[in-house]
């Protein structure tokens, strides 16, 4: 069945060799839940904790609201986005850099 | 009059990132009321069945977090004795002018040992509870969403649990009602509920490595049917559910945890046990904390310990 819902972007997670599909309109991080897949640090989902930080290696996206705490205006320019608040525009390549970082990649 | 010093939870102020869409998650969705705005954009809101004019602030930032949260005391000499009792205590205190918030009187702010600001305040304007005072209904027939009833408490990460402990004991008067303890015979203190009151908490503490962080601020309800029906809300509007619905051992509470549009964690809960002066304390050891904490499938869950604002 899962093979059927693959339509729109594809993000894949460098470093542990991962990839899903994530919808037009979708944030890249409710993409990979909605899908059951694993590799990027779930926590608040609402741009405020900082857990599923990315950094984006190829890619167009749009963000929402982000806690400077978490990514400042110097790293938003460098590619760093919370993965909550990530929208993508076209295919990405990311790199997962958060705090949980470990508990996924162990 | 049993219940003097300090009375209760009296209200938090939250940073949010998006005004507009928190006014509909704390609003629309969680059945706070709005009753005021001020000149720094800041939002006031109260749960339906709160008689003081606020509980819950909201104020916009660029980060998520807690700014202070604040106890209602008994009196105006109450609140100089403590304030004085914080200074001795090495707290940095400082006084509020009446109308920095509005419709409350001065308060004294201090910071903790666990680096949160806290305030003491003995005066706040009355708005009452829609019901009036003379021969009222029993419920309200204007609430949204999960028709919380009142703000009850929060629960915060910060480094120097001890001397938070210490503080709140031995210079505020709560007591600590229930407390988790790990490492080699239970030699190290991780939580502390903390009671002002008559309820299981008023505060929570738990040790972490950084100051002054924010795990979640929780509301109340009277029944495991409106904890459900919170989850719906939850699930209708996709508010991302971090646990439950489910039961916490510790203070018995049957609860669900979800994040505002800023990732602060919010609770909503009912149930819990009526707390006296000379209940005993709880004690929670390291071998049965998963069922300490979630006392239905007794493990515990790294999100719920770790993601703070």
């Amino acid at each position: 069945m899962l093979n059927y819902l693959n339509q729109g972007y594809t993000i894949r997670i460098t470093e542990i060799d991962e990839q899903f599909m994530c919808r037009p309109q979708e944030m890249l991080l409710a993409g990979m839940v909605r899908l059951g897949k694993r590799g990027i640090p779930i926590g608040c989902r609402s741009g405020g904790c900082g857990v599923c930080k990315v950094q984006v290696q190829q890619g167009e996206y749009a963000t929402g609201k982000m806690s400077r705490a978490h990514v400042s205006e110097q790293e938003e320019q460098a590619g760093f986005v919370l993965a909550c608040r990530c929208q993508p525009k076209t295919d990405l390549v990311i790199t997962v850099v958060g705090q949980m970082r470990k508990a996924t990649h162990a | 009059m049993s219940m003097t010093g300090v009375l209760r939870p009296g209200h938090v102020q939250i940073r949010v990132l998006d005004m507009e869409a928190s006014l509909t998650h704390y609003v629309e969705r969680m059945g706070l009321l709005e009753t005021d705005r001020d000149d720094q954009g800041r939002v006031y809101l109260k749960g339906w069945d709160e008689h003081d004019w606020f509980s819950v602030v909201l104020r916009p930032a660029d980060t998520p977090g807690m700014d202070f949260t604040a106890f209602k005391v008994d009196s105006v000499e109450t609140l100089n004795r403590l304030e004085q009792g914080l200074k001795d205590f090495g707290c940095e205190v400082k006084r509020i002018p009446a109308g920095d918030l509005n419709h409350c009187g001065e308060r004294v702010s201090f910071v903790s040992p666990m680096g949160h600001t806290f305030e003491l305040f003995a005066q706040k304007d009355t708005i009452g509870n829609g019901l009036g005072n003379v021969n009222p209904h029993p419920w309200r027939e204007d609430l949204k969403g999960m028709k919380v009833h009142r703000f009850d408490h929060c629960l915060l990460y910060g480094d120097d649990l001890d001397g938070a402990v210490k503080l709140f004991t031995e210079v505020l008067g709560f007591q600590q009602t229930e407390k988790v303890v790990v490492g080699p015979g239970g030699s190290v203190q991780i939580a502390s509920f903390l009671t002002c009151g008559m309820k299981a908490h008023d505060l929570a503490l738990i040790r972490h490595e950084e100051k002054g962080k924010l795990h979640h601020v929780s509301f109340l309800l009277r029944s495991w049917e409106e904890v459900l029906h919170a989850a719906d809300i939850m699930g209708r509007y996709k508010i991302p559910i971090d646990i439950g619905p489910t039961r916490h051992g510790i203070t018995r509470g049957r609860t669900v945890y979800f994040f505002d549009p800023s990732g602060n964690r919010n609770e909503t809960f009912c149930d819990s046990y009526d707390w006296y002066p000379d209940h005993p304390e709880i004690t929670w050891t390291e071998d049965e904390l998963g069922g300490a904490i979630f006392y239905h499938d007794q493990q515990l869950n790294e999100r719920f310990l770790n993601v703070v604002t």
